[in-house]
């Protein structure tokens, strides 16, 4: 493998359409005869539907058909993986129609599909339509919602638990050792709904070919081909081999765009019914309404010390809130995502964690850019500053003291946690310590203590976290409820010039894809990038993909992609020996060339591409032709980790907060396109302090969202953040080809409590000792704590 | 209905518009200029900024009767002779883009405000950028892209 453009900050392939406005996302295309579809939703959290009258809205002008629940009643979209209660009874998994036609359960959920020759036709019509709601009180909030009385999301799922679920050591064990901790730091938070955002708003158009009875659904979409596999076979019961599904160019995903939406379905079984093109693209007011959401734990955590400030101890009662139905993942994030990194960097000898999974009146919850990790992150990091400010104790001691060693998962074996996962590879003090220098700690704290004295008050927050990414090995997902494999497909076909069509199942909405696989394939053959094309996002072109989302298109999709590779070259080799007259054997292929060992005997890559493609002189028994498709199931998970470190500025008199510095310390393995991974680092570290000090979701009392568009929600802005700081470690995993963990979610796992400890840090520094402050740390908040 | 005529992109249109369309609706449906997006309902993401009479603005914040006799820019239009905008190139060398959803109401937000101070601190890009959103890039390069193109143009005359 050569070395010319992997480690290089390659600029981006991708980039020349989409600056120049030729970028292609669903919403931008337009097909012959295209409708327009609107959805009339529920302006109420929980109600009954009484009567739904669309007679006159049919009159209207331009309107094309009106499709409501009962049309499609026996259609429901299905969760991708079974969790069970902790009596082993399958979790409550009641049904999530496309439209309703009994009652509503959150706001924003629809009750009809308008279609017409324009957008404004089919809005004008919706309006027309009569809806008699009867309202119903809600629920919103997972720790109520499980009480006795509270007001039933489903009626079948008593006290709206899904399922309760648990992780680690045994309860008693646990409480054992928390029994004989010399302090016990205990925290009772929140951690918020978020909204995830990406720019794109989802827009969806189905499209039917009466002629060859094919569908066609182009999807803004981070996995085309899982969409295509859970809507014909488990929701619309359609073959497979009749319907492509297209994800274009798409705008931001953050885990959005993973799950297989009703209206997905809904544009499909439209354009059939009506045999023309419909197009539905949503408001960002209904994407805050109906995106799924993020986060939403209610938790209780202990963690219990000896008196040397080890850690005895983890004990967690969290309430995890999965909204009014069952999203595509959203019961392996709050279970199998998030439980099993609460071992985080640490040698915590007993962990347990007791989860409740509840229904609310809101709007599903599911994988948002961390997905699990980030609450365990949250937790661990929040508990650790607090205990070292309870204890008196430094927070970056206290972390170097209870850290796992360092392990290289080669030498060392991987490290097995009280929490099921086994680490692959590790340096945990590495990045602290970097981390350390580059904030130069002993000049902040003089500094801080000197601000102390004035009206704005420093501080430092620390949070090293470890994350599980490249997901994930079939086998082990299978065994803990997964209805999917998670392995990836890679198809490399040379053409007969030498010239490289490399099909990738992993989807880009914004990573890069068409530049960092074009990198690792140029090398990898010793030819020139420009040679090689990454195609990706549609069904019909790839063969098969499980799509992109916890950080695995590279550790997963980069090792299918190898796989097929090394077939490629193993076969050149069988070409060029017998086009040499020597056996096999002594072929070496190594920078575009197929050389006769120790001699300056060689063909180059593409006269053996031609030879393929041209069997005239050609070994016997083997077939022609240089296109090989792998599929690469991951032996683990891998484990990106790292050290964020956020400086803050809090104004005493207004609880104003500033982030004066954020530095970032991550290792996510071997990295192909440093400038690419910034560039994730970077992204993750906004939307993680925008979560601390800017993002919620709030919901009222009666479910009403209150906060559903960008003059409520705050979105970070340029003018949030400071230049980050950022640096690497690089330990390469062990276990797939190119040594990668992955890069997209890191920066949005540990920076949360970075910041938030930031804040509570200089707090204390101004002599109050608060706990906790609610996320989002808004100014009235800090100030409130503070007064 | 109602009788526009605009100069898109150095081209003269005169369209027929329904009196509620709002002008970004009018650039991406009847004029196929799907590089300007929205991306919000509340004026907030600034993903549809165009130029209107060499001035940044909101296409989806006004009418496209209301832009009748107006000379308009959008992303399509920035490159006019194949030859592209310093930002455009500075956005790729700064990888001031990730998805590129954003990107077009940046560049064309990036346009105005180094045409009315073709120096900008970062603090002043930052503030300058506070009318757009973008998720990807923690607007970390974003902010660099528009220094290396104010770098890039100092001195050359807008």
């Amino acid at each position: 493998m050569s070395n010319k453009f992997i480690g290089k900050s390659i600029k981006r392939i991708e980039d020349k359409r989409f600056t120049t406005g030729k970028g292609r996302y669903t919403d931008d295309i337009v097909l012959p005869g295209m409708t327009h579809a609107y959805m009339l939703r529920s302006p109420y959290a929980h109600a009954r539907i009484n009567r739904i009258d669309t007679s006159e809205a049919e009159t209207m002008e331009g309107v094309v058909a009106i499709i409501t629940g009962e049309e499609v009643s026996h259609y429901s979209v299905p969760c991708g993986w079974q969790v069970n209660f902790k009596n082993g009874d399958t979790m409550k998994e009641p049904p999530h129609p496309l439209l309703v036609k009994d009652k509503v359960r959150h706001v924003g959920d629809a009750v009809a599909m308008v279609i017409a020759e324009t957008r404004e036709q089919a809005q004008d019509a919706a309006e027309a339509i009569i809806v008699d709601y009867e309202v119903l009180p809600a629920v919103v909030n997972a720790a109520e919602a499980v009480k006795d009385g509270a007001p039933l999301v489903h009626d079948d799922v008593p006290n709206n638990i899904c399922f309760d679920w648990e992780i680690g050591n045994p309860k008693a064990e646990v409480d054992e050792a928390m029994d004989g901790a010399h302090h016990i730091t205990s925290l009772e938070f929140v951690n918020q709904r978020l909204s995830p955002n990406a720019m794109e708003p989802r827009s969806y158009i189905g499209h039917y070919d009466s002629v060859y009875d094919k569908y066609t659904l182009y999807t803004s979409t981070q996995n085309p081909h899982l969409i295509r596999l859970l809507m014909c076979a488990f929701v619309l019961g359609l073959p497979e081999h009749k319907v492509r599904v297209v994800g274009p160019d798409v705008g931001g995903g953050f885990g959005s765009k993973i799950y297989h939406y009703t209206e997905e379905a809904l544009v499909t079984v439209a354009a059939k019914k009506i045999n023309r093109p419909v197009k539905w693209t949503e408001t960002r007011s209904e994407a805050f309404q109906t995106d799924a959401h993020g986060r939403d734990h209610v938790t209780h955590a202990e963690m219990g010390f000896d008196a040397a400030g080890k850690i005895v101890g983890l004990r967690i009662k969290t309430f995890a809130n999965l909204g009014a139905y069952l999203s595509t993942f959203s019961t392996a994030v709050p279970t199998y995502l998030h439980g099993t990194l609460l071992q985080g960097l640490y040698t915590t000898p007993k962990i347990h964690l007791d989860m409740t999974c509840a229904f609310t009146h809101t709007t599903a919850v599911d994988a948002y850019r961390g997905a699990g990790r980030p609450e365990a992150t949250y937790l661990l990091e929040r508990l650790m500053d607090l205990a070292a400010h309870e204890m008196d104790m430094d927070p970056a001691e206290l972390r170097l003291k209870n850290f796992i060693p360092p392990f290289d998962g080669v030498e060392q074996p991987g490290y097995q946690t009280n929490v099921a996962l086994q680490y692959d590879s590790g340096n945990y003090h590495g990045v602290l310590e970097r981390g350390l220098q580059m904030l130069g700690y002993e000049d902040f704290r003089k500094a801080q203590q000197e601000a102390a004295q004035t009206g704005k008050l420093l501080g430092v927050g620390f949070s090293t976290y470890i994350e599980a990414c490249g997901i994930a090995p079939s086998a082990v997902v299978g065994s803990l409820g997964a209805r999917a494999g998670l392995y990836e497909v890679g198809q490399v076909r040379v053409q007969p010039t030498g010239k490289v069509s490399v099909f990738t199942g992993a989807h880009s909405h914004g990573q890069g894809h068409e530049t960092t696989f074009a990198q690792v394939v140029a090398d990898r053959l010793g030819i020139p990038m420009e040679d090689v094309d990454i195609i990706h996002g549609d069904s019909d072109t790839v063969a098969f993909g499980m799509g992109t989302y916890g950080s695995r298109s590279l550790a997963v999709g980069g090792s299918a992609i190898m796989k097929s590779l090394d077939k490629i070259i193993e076969k050149g080799a069988k070409i060029a020996a017998h086009k040499l007259e020597c056996s096999e054997e002594d072929i070496v292929f190594a920078d575009g060339k197929f050389t006769v060992t120790g001699t300056d005997r060689s063909l180059g890559f593409g006269d053996i591409a031609l030879t393929a493609y041209v069997p005239h002189v050609y070994p016997q028994n083997l077939e022609p032709g240089l296109d090989f498709s792998s599929f690469y199931d991951p032996k683990n998970f891998t484990y990106p980790y790292g050290c964020h470190i956020c400086v803050v500025e809090v104004d005493k008199e207004t609880g104003e907060t500033k982030v004066k510095r954020f530095i970032a310390v991550d290792d996510v393995g071997t990295v192909i396109n440093p400038m690419i991974v910034d560039g994730q680092i970077h992204g993750g570290l906004a939307q993680g302090i925008g979560q601390a000090l800017m993002e919620g979701v709030e919901y009222d009392e009666t479910g009403q969202l209150i906060n559903g568009s960008y003059m409520d929600y705050t979105m970070p802005r340029a003018d949030d953040f400071p230049m980050f700081e950022l640096d690497r470690q690089e330990t390469p995993c062990p276990h797939n080809p190119l040594g990668v963990k992955g890069a997209g979610e890191a920066g949005c796992i540990g920076s949360t409590p970075a910041a938030v400890n930031a804040v509570i840090d200089a707090l204390w520094s101004g002599g109050f000792k608060v706990k906790d402050i609610k996320m989002p740390l808004t100014s009235e908040r800090v100030w409130r704590a503070m007064n | 209905m109602s009788t526009i005529t605009v100069t898109v992109n150095g081209k003269s249109y005169t369209k027929e518009v329904e009196g509620r369309t709002l002008l970004v609706h009018f650039l991406r449906d009847t004029l196929g200029l799907t590089g300007t997006h929205v991306g919000c309902d509340t004026s907030s993401c600034g993903a549809c900024t165009i130029h209107l009479d060499g001035r940044a603005v909101k296409s989806c914040s006004m009418l496209a009767a209301q832009a009748d006799g107006s000379i308009l820019t959008t992303i399509e239009g920035l490159a006019p002779g194949g030859e592209l905008h310093p930002l455009q190139v500075a956005f790729n060398d700064e990888h001031g883009l990730q998805c590129g959803f954003c990107t077009p109401g940046m560049i064309m937000t990036a346009a105005d405000l180094l045409s009315q101070n073709p120096n900008p601190t970062e603090r002043e890009i930052r503030e300058g950028l506070e009318g757009n959103i973008c998720r990807c890039t923690g607007y970390h390069n974003i902010v660099r892209a528009i220094q290396l193109a104010a770098e890039r143009t100092a001195g050359v005359p807008a």
